[in-house]
């Protein structure tokens, strides 16, 4: 697809909302990591070994393009392009922050329906993602798996026959996997079990991160979950414990929805009421406001209190609304308060829609 | 124990710094750490402490873990080296990263007590390439049988190393082979 396209619009199939337990999971995410045993890894690397990496995955993309996906993968060079557009796809989670801002070398394949991104010289060579809809870990494990597959057939991965995939550091050694699963957990803030959830969830191997991953904040209350360890399991086997882990949390985020219904249905009516309010009528919003009213309402279509309205809307405007994409949109820079406006505007009309 | 700067708060912040081969260890209360300015320069901007990256936290570790009980057997100028790329091991506990795929050999006595401590554990038992990961598990069989038929002539078992040897000729005959007919894992 044109990359002007793919900076553009602001759906991918992991907004999509149609997969499974949609009212807590926004989407599932598998991201394997790749090395080439000939190269240096990409932080000490020159230019010229960062384009023949570039042109040997060149080849994989074309084994993977023909696996018959049924969707085509097409490899975008970073540097060239402005890092305004390159934000755009951090958005979109189809590039890491740190591959935005050191763009220099890198590039990344991304499939036209945007469920594949195949990040290149990241911290590792490859960093092969697939994100799908919803509780769907075993379908994005066995599509990532396909198009390692496919790349293979091209490129000579370090591999060690004890330590398994070869990764720039050391915490990703082994499998090179890390499965994450992305969630929407109001109802835990609100009845103050987060902080005691995610402290069990770390004595259970499993780590919990902001919606942008490492060290960001948790924006909405949208967490993820991931895998701490790569090593010394199987691929299925630390996918399976994410899994049935994560079946545990939508159960006692769903308890505690159920509990502020019964307990608090007028406070809880008043605040996704406000939110709806605010959001569809404010004229100036910041990106932080509206990721916090976003979540309200989003809270609310749980609770069947906006019956026209739905998930992928929202999902939608989660991206929508990011500085990066607003002016991608508006085809020029802003400032805040030109940011500020377009976004209510954005978000008003989406609601009216 | 105690904050060794306010000397109230509890120590929950400890660092390891190695300055000119030199460690220099530091327990601080958080309040205290943050004064100081200790992450001045390893927090990127607009990150809040605590939030160090899995690198810097890696790197405080190495730091404990290479000169913790070792010091005195590995003086600085035996200090372990990739062949391939050059990177050193205390080149590696600073930045947290390493610079080839063959440092995992290279480094491999240093790695493994880290490896461990990270993910428990030190064997792979996942996926492994179609292609190639046949052919790289018997590179690495054939190093076991070079080091085995070291050991066998160090213990003059001559009857145990003539067998390896011929287990090396079938081996390396098997990797020139290229892979072809080799078993899909």
């Amino acid at each position: 697809m044109p990359w002007n396209k793919l900076v553009s619009q602001p759906v991918s199939r992991w907004m999509e909302a149609t997969g499974p337990l949609a009212e807590v999971v926004l989407s599932a995410r598998i991201r394997l990591a790749r090395n080439l045993g000939h190269l240096p890894f990409p932080h000490r690397m020159n230019g010229t070994q960062a384009e023949e990496l570039i042109r040997q995955v060149e080849a994989g993309v074309k084994e993977v393009n023909l696996m018959g996906l049924g969707t085509k993968v097409d490899l975008y060079r970073l540097g060239a392009m402005p890092s305004l557009e390159r934000q755009v796809l951090v958005d979109k989670h189809l590039i890491s922050p740190q591959l935005a801002q050191e763009a220099g070398p890198g590039a990344v394949a991304v499939s036209e329906d945007e469920a594949i991104s195949i990040m290149i010289n990241e911290e590792d060579h490859l960093r092969i993602q697939c994100l799908a809809p919803g509780l769907q870990l075993q379908e994005a494990w066995r599509l990532a798996s396909a198009v390692d597959d496919a790349l293979e057939q091209k490129l000579d991965y370090a591999f060690h026959a004890q330590r398994g995939y070869l990764t720039a550091c050391p915490t990703n050694v082994g499998t090179g996997l890390r499965a994450s699963v992305m969630m929407h957990l109001p109802g835990l803030v609100l009845t103050q079990q987060a902080g005691q959830l995610f402290h069990s969830l770390s004595q259970l191997g499993l780590v919990v991160r902001g919606l942008y991953g490492e060290g960001t904040e948790a924006a909405g209350h949208i967490f993820q979950i991931s895998n701490q360890t790569s090593l010394g399991k199987t691929e299925e086997e630390i996918i399976e414990h994410l899994e049935s882990v994560c079946q545990k949390v939508i159960q006692a985020e769903k308890q505690a929805r159920q509990h502020l219904w019964g307990e608090m249905k007028l406070q809880l009516e008043d605040r996704v009421g406000r939110a709806y309010g605010l959001l569809s009528s404010a004229r100036i919003m910041t990106s932080e406001e509206a990721m916090k009213l976003l979540s309200d309402v989003r809270l609310g279509i749980g609770l069947g209190m906006f019956p026209k309205l739905n998930y992928r809307t929202m999902n939608e405007l989660m991206v929508a609304t990011q500085p990066a994409f607003l002016q991608k949109q508006a085809g020029q820079e802003l400032n805040p308060l030109e940011r500020d406006v377009r976004r209510a505007a954005l978000v008003r009309s989406k609601l009216a829609a | 124990m105690q904050c060794e700067r306010c000397g109230q708060r509890p120590a929950t912040v400890f660092q390891t710094f190695i300055v000119n081969g030199h460690k220099q260890e530091h327990q601080l209360c958080e309040e205290c750490a943050r004064e100081h300015g200790a992450f001045e320069g390893f927090t990127p901007p607009g990150f809040s402490f605590p939030n160090l990256s899995i690198q810097q936290l890696l790197a405080s570790f190495l730091g404990q873990e290479s000169f913790g009980g070792s010091a005195q057997v590995m003086p600085p100028q035996v200090e372990p080296q990739c062949k391939n790329c050059g990177m050193t091991y205390s080149q590696f506990a600073n930045s947290g990263r390493l610079g080839c795929a063959q440092c995992y050999d290279y480094l491999d006595a240093q790695m493994v007590p880290l490896i461990k401590r990270i993910q428990g554990t030190t064997v792979h038992t996942g996926k492994a390439p179609k292609r190639t990961g046949g052919l790289a598990r018997k590179r690495q069989d054939l190093e076991g049988l070079k080091r085995q038929l070291q050991a066998a002539i160090r213990n003059e078992n001559y009857e145990e190393a003539a067998r390896v040897r011929d287990a090396i000729k079938n081996m390396e005959s098997q990797i020139q082979a290229g892979g072809a007919g080799d078993a899909v894992e």
